[in-house]
């Protein structure tokens, strides 16, 4: 974005935080939301930009009175306002609250939102650093991204870089993790990027339920590729290590699956939530969502078939890479890698069908 | 227009040079090469979201939307690469699994891009085993009709009420693949505009009720045309089934209407469809009409003529030739002509410049005042006693048979008869309305522009200019015409304003009259 364009500048902060399985931006907006008001403010005016949007999930009742209130607390101290901190520059944070989109946690389809648009993602180019809220050049981070501005400014950036493994530079600072599922202890965890995955599910969250042992791990909300138990347990905790083990960082949202549960089912649910929540535009993802989790549903009902596999894999591949925004990725990843890593698990239910139901072929 | 940078690119190997900023899609067009799209049109705004026209560029990470991605110069682009041609098979078969195959009972078959695109790159047979999704028909008001079932959610339909008809009627409810088109509260389809979403729809899911089951595509005969029904004339397309007019669609001309066409105009075509028709010359005798032949009938007409003023009133629905040689008989006789122009409300389309159904709603006006034509709203005022009145066309009918009384004797040359003239006319010439003879029009803005022949005349109806041709010459003055081109070209050598216009060189877009302003209608 280019100082003095002569255009509004807009920083959006993104807080539509509905990936499942990822609950970190509330604990942040519930416990310290002036670090995320300082960081908006300073992000604003680092891109010199008078108004931030803190974009906000309808679910998120609590966050959105804190985020209100600490934004109250701001202007009264003159933090916030036409004369933020007494600069003469003005800076305006706004709580927006979304009306429950999982798609609009997509940044394009965010600003729609946000102008009173269906929340469509829009197709890229034109980016929104060119064009993004209103059409004015538009910078757009995560609420953790943001809340972590104003310790990084007090501490320095070489204290920050200081956490993260040491043989992998590209990964500093710290991340929080969601963990839910089979394990003792779920919650939400902060540690340094490149923490052992193994440590950190054994240790800090108390290994698997009395009994019971880990089947595979979502550790980037249910959009990434699932980890089977020995993938996870040599996986560091950053952005290339996950990369390295056969999945993404993704949101940080850990999900724990153990040996107790029918992983077909697991899938096929993580399925029907990104059919409910496809924008409807584009071809694949509109229809290949709905698609493969009727598929995966007849599967887990018995009804399935042996060619059901291929299928799903191969409306996986139609539904990768070709669409506007990546929600459409983000459903054929999981059934992929499940089919890809757990294929024992979805045969074993194909085979012990008991009726065998193929309606005549209509498409 | 030399100013634009031009980028090359190839394009299925072929070399393209394009306008910076044109998009793949448009650069592919002009070395004649189609990629299947649904939801581009080249008259509304970008969508991308069918993901149909998905092609390989080289050196590109991904497939890239081809109607949402601007050709750069040094790009290689594959549209039936073996990557390109198995991501169009999927969203074929994607957009088939919730599609009911109902093409035996839908409207939209023969003429269907689903249809069409299935055929070329889908796949032999769908994999779908499981139930399909089902929602009833709605009535979306106006003339469309919307079957839920068949729509592959392109969004044109949304795109044009909101984006050319300005006008935000249509909305795309819900989500996933439970999403479909639903009007907002209130509105409906009704907008004058509104029946270009049946046209833009590239399946079977927004129909016109008007030609609902009328017709197979395949079963029809087309021909390109002008619209009649007002001033602005709209390029379009005559569909007969069986010698009847079935539909009306428009014609692209960007210098005058762009895509589309308004409703109006689409479906005032019965009028051309009259069963009623004068279909044999019909001669005064013994107080009768009696029908006679031709030759009979032209000579009772000029010698009716002889010696006597005429004074014309003629339709401004008929062609730029037959009004300069209807001038040419009224001048001829010492007489004058008029015409009258029936009124209605405007109705701009204000997505494009300068498009409207006009107030004037008649094709020709422009041309009647062009020949010498007085337009007036009593055009019968300058009737003097004893003039014979030469009426031409369908002003007939609405004309008041106390004014023509004036007349000393009332001449016909039209395509209908009504009951009082039946009693007043001495000769009654048949002619073949304007879908069944060609032509010329010229639109309120000097536009002159050929229609063609749709349709046979009834009986032995001729052409007008043929007919009024056929006039002139009993009365003594040249040979006839035998084509419209023939008149055409005597018109653009006696009236200064066609000066320079050939009947060959009109082609299929038209050409200004001398001095008219530089551009007629839509954008240019």
């Amino acid at each position: 974005m280019k100082p003095g364009d002569g255009k509004p500048h807009y920083l959006c902060c993104n807080a539509d935080e509905s990936e499942p399985g990822t609950f970190k931006d509330r604990e942040i907006m519930r416990w310290t939301p002036h670090a995320l008001v300082e960081g908006c403010a300073i992000g604003a005016y680092a891109i010199g930009a008078e108004v931030a949007y803190v974009y906000i999930r309808g679910e998120y009742t609590e966050p959105i009175e804190r985020m209100n209130a600490a934004c109250r607390e701001a202007y009264a101290a003159g933090i916030l306002g036409t004369n933020a901190m007494g600069t003469g520059k003005t800076v305006h944070v706004y709580v927006h609250k979304g009306a429950g989109a999982y798609i609009c946690g997509e940044e394009t389809a965010l600003m729609n939102s946000l102008e009173g648009r269906r929340g469509n993602p829009r197709i890229k180019p034109p980016f929104p650093a060119v064009a993004g809220l209103f059409g004015q050049p538009t910078t757009i981070n995560n609420v953790e991204t943001l809340a972590a501005v104003p310790h990084i400014l007090v501490n320095g950036a070489e204290w920050y870089k200081k956490f993260g493994r040491p043989d992998n530079p590209k990964s500093t600072g710290t991340k929080l993790f969601s963990v839910c599922g089979n394990i003792r202890k779920p919650g939400n965890y902060e540690v340094t990027l490149g923490f052992p995955f193994k440590d950190f599910l054994y240790d800090l969250c108390g290994g698997p339920l009395p009994g019971r042992e880990f089947r595979a791990i979502i550790p980037g909300g249910i959009s990434v590729p699932i980890q089977t138990r020995e993938e996870a347990e040599n996986s560091p905790m950053d952005y290339e290590g996950f990369v390295a083990n056969g999945t993404m960082l993704g949101s940080g949202g850990v999900i724990v699956i153990d040996d107790a549960q029918n992983l077909v089912k697991q899938i096929a649910r993580a399925a029907r939530f990104f059919a409910h929540e496809s924008c409807a535009q584009c071809t694949q993802c509109r229809e290949g969502t709905a698609w493969s989790t009727r598929i995966l549903e007849r599967i887990v009902a018995g009804e399935g078939s042996a060619e059901d596999l291929d299928t799903l894999l191969d409306i996986g591949e139609n539904m990768t890479g070709k669409t506007i925004c990546v929600l459409s990725d983000s459903c054929a990843t999981p059934i992929a890698s499940g089919i890809h890593k757990f294929r024992g698990d979805f045969e074993a239910l194909i085979k012990k069908k008991t009726v065998h139901m193929v309606p005549a072929q209509v498409a | 227009m030399a100013d634009v940078k031009m980028v090359n690119l190839t394009i299925e190997g072929r070399p393209a040079s394009v306008p910076d900023g044109t998009s793949i899609l448009e650069a592919a067009k002009t070395v004649g090469v189609l990629i299947p799209h649904y939801c581009y049109h080249p008259g509304l705004p970008v969508a991308g979201v069918c993901r149909m026209c998905l092609v390989e560029v080289e050196k590109a990470p991904k497939l890239a939307p081809s109607c949402a991605t601007a050709a750069a110069e040094g790009q290689v682009v594959h549209v039936h690469s073996e990557k390109a041609l198995e991501a169009r098979k999927g969203v074929l078969e994607m957009l088939l699994i919730n599609h009911p195959l109902d093409c035996p009972i839908c409207d939209q078959s023969g003429e269907c891009e689903l249809q069409d695109y299935t055929y070329h790159e889908g796949r032999a047979e769908g994999r779908l085993r499981d139930p399909k999704r089902f929602n009833p028909v709605e009535d979306f008001g106006g003339d469309v009709v919307y079957v839920t079932n068949r729509c592959i959610l392109c969004t044109r339909c949304v795109r044009f009420m909101d984006d050319v008809a300005h006008e935000p009627t249509l909305t795309v409810a819900e989500r996933g693949d439970r999403a479909l088109i639903a009007k907002f509260e209130g509105r409906d389809l009704t907008h004058a505009w509104a029946g270009n979403v049946i046209d833009l729809c590239p399946v079977g899911a927004l129909l016109s009720k008007d030609s609902l089951n009328k017709a197979r595509a395949w079963e029809l005969d087309r021909a390109a045309s002008v619209c009649p029904n007002c001033s602005q004339g709209c390029n379009m397309i005559v569909e007969t089934r069986d010698n009847q007019i079935v539909r009306l669609r428009p014609r692209p001309n960007d210098q005058v209407n762009e895509f589309f066409m308004c409703d109006h105009g689409r479906l005032s075509y019965r009028w051309l469809n009259r069963k009623d028709r004068v279909e044999v010359p019909l001669v005064r005798q013994a107080g009768v009409l009696a029908s006679a032949d031709w030759e009979i009938a032209l000579r009772a007409a000029a010698s009716a003529l002889a010696g006597k003023r005429a004074f014309v009133l003629a339709s401004p629905n008929l062609s730029n030739e037959t009004l300069f040689l209807l001038s040419r008989l009224a001048s001829r006789t010492g007489g004058r002509g008029a015409f009258r122009v029936p009124q209605g409300d405007e109705a701009p389309l204000p997505g494009v410049g300068d498009l409207a159904l006009r107030r004037d709603r008649a094709a020709n006006g422009r041309g009647a005042e062009l020949v010498g034509f007085t337009r007036s709203d009593t055009p019968l005022s300058g009737l003097g006693a004893g003039d014979v009145l030469v009426v031409a066309d369908e002003e007939l009918a609405q004309l008041d048979a106390g004014d023509a009384a004036r007349a000393g004797a009332i001449i016909v040359i039209g395509t209908t008869l009504p009951a009082w003239a039946r009693h007043a006319a001495v000769v009654v010439l048949p002619i073949a309305n304007c879908v069944e003879e060609e032509g010329t029009f010229t639109n309120l803005r000097g536009r002159v522009q050929r229609f063609f022949q749709a349709k046979a005349a009834p009986g032995v109806a001729r052409p007008s200019y043929f007919v009024v041709g056929d006039l002139l010459t009993a009365m003594g003055e040249g040979a006839g015409y035998w084509t419209a081109g023939q008149a055409f070209d005597a018109l653009a050598a006696a009236v200064p304003a066609f000066g320079g216009l050939s009947y060959d060189g009109l082609g299929m877009r038209g050409a200004m009259i001398a001095g008219a302003a530089a551009s007629a209608g839509a954008t240019a």
